[in-house]
């Protein structure tokens, strides 16, 4: 049993759905991110919300898999003063729902001024409604603004154990360990961490508070990132138990802080529901065999 | 503006307050809570919250209602039925019955809100409160969204034992709904009001559908004749031959039973070729609802 706690599905086809399905991913988390391009309306961040809990959610449900999310505005639209305060205003009502398992995914992109503001907003936020808080790193000056990002929790008054640090890569991963957060890796073809490169993390780190994700979207990606490192971590030696936490267990130990995911939830699921299925506009048309290339292997 | 009730609110919030403290203990402590939040001038803000939380708060047990508690929920709007119902969805309803409702526009856009900012199972407790809300005709819009729901529960919430639909939908809409349900695959019998708000159209576009599905060589569900029966014209009739003639006696039954609600000579002519049939309708041991019981009609 594999989970990805960090994709965005919305962005993704039934076949990635189907695939993942087949490589035993049983639970997906997707946090709330920016589309591609800067949204102008607060509309169209509540609709986005109400996708990642409804029709994504159904969706995936069709696959047998178990859809999360959490909820928040990312640093890059952060930027847009006006509209930002808009988001914080309706936040509040959709961060208390079910299966909304944290805020996330906030931080630091440029790490303006406006981006710091509206962090520390949603870390508090976070706080108040006692939810974990999934952090975006940013991809440039990324030691410096992983760092940043720590001491704004702790400035805020988060407790380490209730926030996980993503798109970790060697730099980082040491502090971020140290100072008693999750880690998580995202595995990407070019950029962020190759699957080998995350063998060799966990073989000098070991497998506590240490997980792997896909982050997959609408850009080059892989959803199938999460078993393909777990099938190398398999082939390079390190011990079932150790993988076990890094692609399943560790991810289930820190969401399941919210309250909003338990392993009944896909231990006890109904079977597929078939009546769910609608000619007219289906997701399933069935009886299709789902392509899984092993074969590629970021390097 | 006066305002038009289908129900005592009163009277229906307390029915459902006691079917769910058999399943939430705390419930009457956190209704009373959110009666008195509710009194505020930002009770909107309350209402979302406590909609939100409603499912942590009640759990998803079914209640489990007896016979006379299922009599009750007729007795307290007709058509009215809470079967198959879980605490949260009863708990839901209950907050919309309780909310204040004097300022009507407030009272109508906190619902709106509620349904723009819905996950499923906020979704489903909204469809099935429509036949409890005041001013019913406020809602029709929300009512034919539903059905246009891909989503398999939500579009079930609206349809399925639900009583606002044929006593508010206005025919465009009503008859989209009755083709929807065939078109994917559903059963029509648990549709509340079909047979008084059978009409002319409605009869064509369900021909139209039979003829369609012939064409492609797909089965015809036998229950597409109920809602045609009494608005069998000229033309119709002959579809009615065709299915007389069909090897399967449940379709031969459907025609008997379509023509038996018909006027047209015609009609009369062909049922009386099947007098088998005519007695047992005459009997009663044929009608709609056994049917599509297996074993139940007379072979």
């Amino acid at each position: 049993m594999l989970i990805d706690p960090h994709v965005h599905m919305i962005s993704r086809t039934t076949d990635d759905y189907q695939a993942m399905k087949d490589a035993g991913v049983v639970a997906i988390i997707e946090p709330a991110f920016w589309l591609g391009q800067p949204r102008t309306e607060v509309g169209t961040f509540k609709d986005y919300f109400s996708t990642l809990i409804g029709w994504e959610r159904f969706r995936a449900s069709q696959f047998g898999i178990k859809h999360y999310c959490t909820i928040g505005l990312n640093s890059k639209e952060a930027n847009q003063e006006k509209l930002a305060d808009q988001v914080m205003e309706i936040l509040p009502l959709f961060i208390m729902k079910e299966g909304v398992v944290g805020v996330g995914e906030i931080g630091y992109d440029d790490q303006t001024a406006a981006e710091d503001k509206y962090f520390r907003l949603q870390l508090d936020l976070a706080r108040e409604a006692n939810l974990p808080v999934q952090i975006h790193t940013p991809h440039r000056d990324k030691k410096r603004g992983t760092s940043r990002s720590m001491d704004a929790c702790m400035d805020q008054g988060l407790d380490p154990d209730w926030v996980l640090i993503d798109h970790n890569n060697e730099e980082t991963v040491k502090e971020v360990l140290e100072r008693g957060f999750w880690a998580a890796f995202t595995i990407y073809p070019n950029t962020k961490m190759g699957n080998e490169r995350m063998v060799e993390i966990v073989k000098e780190y070991g497998s506590e508070r240490i997980m792997v994700n896909s982050a997959a979207d609408w850009g080059v990606s892989d959803p199938l990132a999460v078993y393909k490192t777990a099938c190398l971590m398999k082939e390079r030696g390190i011990p079932e138990s150790d993988i076990r936490k890094v692609v399943y267990q560790n991810a289930l130990s820190f969401f399941s802080k919210s309250g909003q995911m338990k392993e009944e939830d896909w231990l006890n699921a109904q079977p597929i529901d078939q009546s769910q299925k609608f000619s007219g506009s289906t997701i399933l048309r069935g009886g299709q065999t789902p392509r899984i290339d092993s074969s590629i292997i970021i390097k | 503006m006066k305002v038009i009730y289908q129900t005592d609110l009163e009277k229906a919030a307390f029915f459902l307050q006691k079917l769910i403290s058999k399943k939430f203990k705390d419930a009457d402590t956190w209704i009373l809570n959110y009666k008195l939040k509710f009194k505020s001038s930002t009770a909107h803000k309350d209402l979302y919250m406590a909609f939100g939380l409603a499912g942590r708060a009640a759990g998803k047990e079914l209640l489990m209602p007896d016979e006379q508690e299922m009599r009750m929920a007729g007795e307290l709007r007709k058509g009215f039925s809470i079967n198959g119902w879980t605490t949260d969805r009863a708990l839901r309803v209950l907050l919309l019955l309780i909310f204040p409702h004097t300022d009507f526009e407030y009272y109508k856009n906190s619902i709106n809100t509620l349904f723009s900012s819905a996950d499923l199972n906020e979704l489903v407790a909204l469809y099935s409160a429509l036949p409890l809300l005041p001013n019913p005709e406020e809602f029709t819009d929300r009512a034919a969204e539903g059905v246009r729901s891909n989503i398999g529960d939500v579009f079930d919430a609206v349809v399925f034992n639900n009583p606002y639909p044929a006593d508010y939908l206005d025919e465009g809409a009503w008859n989209q709904m009755v083709l929807k349900t065939l078109f994917v695959g559903k059963r029509l019998d648990k549709i509340i009001g079909l047979d008084k708000r059978a009409n002319p159209r409605l009869s064509r576009m369900l021909s139209d559908l039979a003829h369609e599905r012939w064409a492609a060589s797909r089965e015809v569900s036998p229950e597409l004749w109920r809602a045609v029966g009494p608005y069998i014209d000229k033309e119709i009739i002959k579809d009615l031959e065709r299915v007389f003639k069909d090897s399967d006696p449940v379709q031969q039954k459907a025609a008997a039973l379509a023509c038996s609600a018909c006027s047209l000579p015609k009609a009369k002519e062909l049922l009386n070729e099947r007098k088998d049939l005519l007695r047992a309708i005459e009997n009663n041991e044929l009608n709609w609802e056994n049917l599509m019981k297996p074993g139940s009609v007379l072979s």
